[in-house]
């Protein structure tokens, strides 16, 4: 696939969804966690019509909610809970890995040995563990997502600095007195910018997937609100009698991990002239 | 190679270590009081204070710390607080399933994950290959929950309604069926293989897609070196270019990404433990979690903390395996 196009597809579904997430309360055509009468709205199928004559697209859960609008809500809490999360580790891990390559080296060694000791622990796992500890809401699970998702992000920007303290127009700024502080403004970090932007964007992906395995697993944001784990979850219970419950909001997950997935690979290559092939 | 896999070693223990240390640290910040929760809401004062000397309590954090990595490092990991049963039980019970499942899956991931990148590599940019950048691209996406709900969807509850045959057929619950005590052997390890296939499906795809990005890569990048040249210069058969030549220098990169793989590879396995109530660690880790059972969920920690460095460890040898220079120990 042509490495712009797999920028603008990315671009294209990340802005998209995000319209529709702001826009939601206004595009919705139904409350999200109104139940009405349950009885008889329960388990609509897709692009059938309620009992009051409104056509549902996605259908209806078990609690007679339409999925579209709970989708539509939902996509906030992914998108917002995702890039919140994402920004917050690059933040994290970009302050780490500069302070790496500034540092003495002993303190370089005991950032990197964070690090990799972190890297070493599966991700899922580290989350169970302090969600546990935490009752979830959106701001701890941002909050949890941004402790366990910097380490990559703190590499790569150590590994770039390093490599622009070694060329010769940083030694001369060192030269010529520019303090530690200019020098990261005005050279390490704008060299390092693209690759961290290239993290960041798979982190976006990352987070989204993990914040609604979290919901899958029960251990998410709570129930009412409409999140896509959630949705995921509740669609489980109702595979056979509706499938359309867990694999709808599945899909919105992938689209938004492979937008995510499409514009970091795009970016990388266009970055790295080696790949351009 | 020795000095390489005893200092692996050794920084593979100061990990462990590292990572029981985090999860003291953890169990001290957790909400609730051991010593209250222990005696019940009507205890006197009294009863409090000695609940607390007997468990340790009243001394210095640092003491206890010292006292509770003994027991960590002796095997005593604690009691269950959900279960009322010995964590190392609890753990040690659910740890040969996880190894099953994760065992099985790194198999096909490196199996199958070569074979696809090799296959895009040597096609490279013609249709074959653009369409399998878009399908691992896709596949790589999706999260495990859902590859595997759908493949229940449609290889368990759909196979059923529609009729497919029984070799399409496959079960979505625990390791066996429940009459699996009375099966022939051969019938019983059939059975077995059956429920381990959904499972493995979702990982495998995963772990392929994931792959064959890095070894299309990797190849595509040594098919170009002068050797390869050379070699088909000298009239080499291109299936042998292929293995000995191209195949061993795209290695290096893929073996290098198990160390990356492994953690990965175990967030998928606690979904597909759950969603297909295979009896392994992340399934137990996940009921511990939802139970506040801390015990379990940090002793569950440490244990995926230490696969993952044994882990490590056989990337190294495997390293040395195939790379004859580090061997001869020429090179650090």
């Amino acid at each position: 696939m042509n490495r712009d196009r797999r920028i603008t597809v990315g671009v294209t579904v990340l802005v998209g969804f995000a319209g529709l997430a702001l826009a939601a309360p206004w595009v919705a055509p139904f409350d999200p966690v109104a139940q009405g009468d349950v009885v008889r709205t329960r388990l609509v199928a897709p692009l059938a019509a309620g009992p009051d004559g409104a056509i549902r697209w996605l259908g209806t859960d078990q609690l007679g909610r339409d999925v579209l609008s709970r989708l539509l809500h939902g996509a906030r809490i992914s998108l917002l809970v995702g890039f919140l999360a994402a920004i917050l580790s690059a933040a994290l891990g970009t302050a780490l890995g500069a302070v790496a390559a500034l540092g003495r080296s002993w303190v370089d060694r005991a950032v990197m040995a964070l690090t990799d000791a972190a890297l070493a622990l599966p991700r899922l796992v580290l989350l169970l563990a302090l969600v546990a500890l935490f009752q979830p809401n959106t701001a701890v699970i941002v909050l949890v997502l941004a402790c366990t998702g910097w380490m990559p992000v703190a590499r790569l920007a150590r590994a770039e600095m390093r490599g622009v303290l070694v060329r010769p127009y940083a030694a001369a700024a060192r030269a010529v007195g520019v303090g530690q502080v200019r020098l990261l403004g005005r050279h390490l970090l704008p060299n390092a910018l693209t690759p961290i932007l290239v993290a960041t964007a798979l982190g976006v992906g990352n987070a989204i997937t993990l914040e609604a395995g979290l919901a899958f697993l029960g251990l998410g944001i709570p129930a009412p609100a409409p999140s896509w784990g959630n949705m995921i979850a509740t669609g489980r219970d109702a595979l056979v009698q509706a499938p359309w419950l867990a694999t709808v909001p599945g899909l919105a997950v992938a689209l938004a991990v492979v937008g995510c997935n499409l514009l970091a690979d795009g970016l990388r290559d266009q970055l790295d002239p080696r790949t351009r092939r | 190679m020795w000095r390489r896999i005893v200092v692996r070693l050794l920084s593979g223990i100061a990990l462990v270590l590292a990572v029981v240390t985090v999860a003291f640290v953890l169990l001290q910040l957790a909400p609730g009081d051991p010593a209250r929760f222990w005696v019940g809401p009507s205890a006197t004062q009294d009863d409090l204070d000695a609940a607390r000397r007997a468990l340790g309590l009243d001394r210095p954090v640092f003491a206890r710390y010292l006292a509770w990595l003994a027991d960590f490092v002796r095997g005593d990991w604690g009691t269950s607080l959900a279960r009322h049963r010995g964590v190392r039980d609890v753990l040690g019970g659910a740890l040969p399933a996880t190894i099953i499942l994760t065992g099985a899956s790194l198999l096909v991931t490196y199996l199958g994950g070569i074979i696809v990148g090799l296959l895009q590599a040597v096609k490279r940019a013609r249709p074959v290959d653009t369409l399998l950048t878009v399908a691992t691209t896709l596949v790589y996406g999706l999260p495990a929950y859902w590859i595997a709900l759908l493949l229940v969807l449609v290889f368990t509850y759909g196979a059923a309604r529609l009729g497919w045959p029984a070799w399409l057929q496959f079960p979505a619950m625990g390791v066996q069926s429940l009459d699996a005590d009375f099966l022939s052997p051969g019938a019983r390890l059939l059975d077995r293989l059956e429920h381990l296939t959904l499972p493995l499906a979702t990982l495998g795809a995963l772990g392929v897609a994931g792959t064959a990005r890095y070894v299309r890569g990797a190849a595509v990048d040594v098919l170009d070196l002068d050797f390869v040249r050379a070699a088909r210069a000298r009239g080499i058969a291109g299936r042998q270019v292929l293995l000995r030549h191209v195949l061993r220098n795209a290695l290096l990169p893929v073996i290098t990404l198990l160390g990356l793989a492994l953690p990965a590879l175990f967030s998928g396995t606690v979904f597909v433990e759950v969603i297909f109530a295979w009896p392994g660690m992340g399934r137990e880790l996940v009921a511990a979690v939802a139970a506040r059972d801390y015990p379990v969920v940090l002793a569950a920690t440490a244990v995926f903390g230490a696969l993952v460095v044994i882990g490590n460890l056989v990337a190294d040898v495997l390293y040395a395996v195939v790379d004859p220079r580090l061997r001869t120990g020429a090179t650090g």
